[in-house]
């Protein structure tokens, strides 16, 4: 479903992504972890092309994202993003931050719009916030609405980049159970995270990353009990 | 001084009446300069900043050169110059018609989009970039993503600026005296010059100009109020 091959991305100088490959099939759950600076949150912003990558390739539906004659908007739609911000839209109600791309991008009438994204909120467990204003919700009820958001576009992918970090520790549990019932239906899911408990619960695959590359990936089991690489067994060591 | 102030005669009668007609006439020129000059500087603001560059360099030349020369200046060269520039045609239409009103109109709304062009492109500076990114991920277009998601947060950001934008396209408006509209100040001028009344006919004009003045700003204001209390970041 999304083959990553050999991707190569500078900063100027700064060489953040140093050859990536790497398949995820339809309906993995991976999650991807490392220290701050290792590239991680810029990987995935490759994935749906908020970055774009200088060498390599990106397929996602058997489409090159970075090719010319790929309509980029239409690819979003099929990838959902959750930030770590949250990035709701501050001016507009709960229940339009989740209809407007669906009505807009997808042309799909109101009141058919408005109805999965009562659905939706219904999932995240927040419904009756519909008609509130995001500064008026609590950070996790906020990143709930986020997840709703990119979930009315019926993704085929969600991207999650460190969905909890901005969060009270209180409230990263009610986030991180919205995103294992995601897991369970079999959503592919691509994680950044330091939530080693959601990572050895949910995740099919984790990854390992560091200068800009990924050290090694194994199923949770693998990566816990046996991790091979010298950077990996250290991390493991400060962060469990 | 024995001057006898004569209120009356400004207030009554024919010269009330072309007080009237040229406040209708200032009201919409302004009136349609103020939307047509917001609908183009924010189309040369959303241009610039497409990050194409042949666009980026179009628009801020064209921001450049009509904010810095006099609005007195590309009257007249509407005026004047349109005549030579444009196909015979829309020339005899526009002497047909309202052809100096059309001209006052082009011109105000050209000189000021300038202005409002960079109001509008410090308040989208001012809206954090994740909001465009945001938008972006979820598959709308860039303009999608400017006209439901940016732009509607950075308008309530500039409006105080904005206002000011307003207040000097009324005030400007006077100038398109020059070119022979027959707005307020023409009018104020030409009761002047038939009964010598020009304290008194300046006077009621300079009232009327404060009144739309206070009605434009508090107007907006109270539809600030009542909208921006929900942004927060």
């Amino acid at each position: 479903m999304i083959k990553i091959e050999n991707i190569h991305k500078w900063y100027g100088d700064f060489h953040v992504l140093q050859g990536i490959s790497e398949h995820i099939n339809s309906g993995e759950v991976v999650v991807i972890c490392g220290p701050s600076g290792s590239g991680k949150s810029t990987f995935i912003r490759c994935i749906n092309r908020l970055e774009d990558i200088q060498q390599g390739k990106i397929i996602v539906e058997g489409k090159d994202i970075n090719s010319p004659e790929t309509d980029i908007n239409q690819l979003r739609a099929e990838v959902g993003m959750v930030f770590q911000q949250f990035n709701l839209y501050p001016h507009i109600t709960v229940l339009k931050n989740i209809t407007l791309a669906p009505m807009k991008a997808k042309k799909i009438p109101k009141k058919e719009a408005e109805k999965i994204a009562y659905e939706l909120l219904e999932r995240v467990g927040i419904h009756e916030q519909a008609h509130k204003y995001p500064a008026e919700l609590s950070g996790g009820q906020q990143q709930r609405v986020a997840i709703a958001r990119g979930l009315a576009m019926r993704p085929k992918v969600m991207l999650f980049d460190e969905p909890t970090s901005a969060l009270d520790p209180e409230m990263i549990n009610e986030v991180l159970n919205v995103m294992k019932d995601l897991a369970r239906e079999g959503i592919t899911m691509i994680v950044v995270t330091h939530e080693m408990g959601f990572a050895r619960e949910v995740a099919d695959r984790i990854f390992f990353m560091d200068y800009g590359k990924i050290l090694e990936g194994g199923t949770p089991e693998h990566f816990f009990k046996n991790p091979q690489h010298e950077r990996t067994k250290l991390f493991l060591k400060e962060i469990l | 001084m024995n001057y006898e102030f004569n209120w009356m005669l400004v207030l009554t009668g024919e010269y009330r009446d072309w007080i009237i007609k040229g406040l209708i006439i200032t009201l919409k020129i302004s009136g349609l300069s103020i939307v047509l000059s917001m609908l183009l500087g924010t189309i040369i603001t959303t241009l610039r900043m497409t990050r194409i560059k042949i666009l980026e360099w179009i628009t801020i030349s064209y921001i450049e050169f009509f904010r810095n020369t006099p609005l007195l200046i590309q009257l007249f060269f509407w005026y004047f110059g349109s005549y030579v520039v444009l196909p015979e045609v829309i020339n005899q239409w526009l002497y047909a018609h309202n052809y100096e009103f059309a001209v006052g109109v082009v011109s105000l709304t050209i000189y000021t989009s300038a202005f409002i062009a960079e109001e509008i492109r410090a308040g989208i500076l001012s809206i954090p970039k994740e909001q465009m990114e945001a938008s972006r991920a979820t598959g709308l277009s860039f303009i999608q993503a400017m006209s439901y998601v940016v732009l509607p947060q950075a308008f309530r950001i500039v409006i105080p600026t904005l206002i000011s934008q307003f207040l000097n396209l009324l005030k400007n408006s006077s100038l398109a005296m020059t070119i022979g509209v027959m707005e307020l100040t023409y009018m104020a001028r030409q009761i002047e010059s038939y009964s010598f009344r020009g304290f008194e006919a300046f006077t009621v004009v300079t009232l009327l100009y404060i009144a739309i003045s206070l009605i434009i700003s508090l107007g907006i204001n109270i539809y600030n109020k009542k909208f921006l209390r929900m942004i927060k970041y």
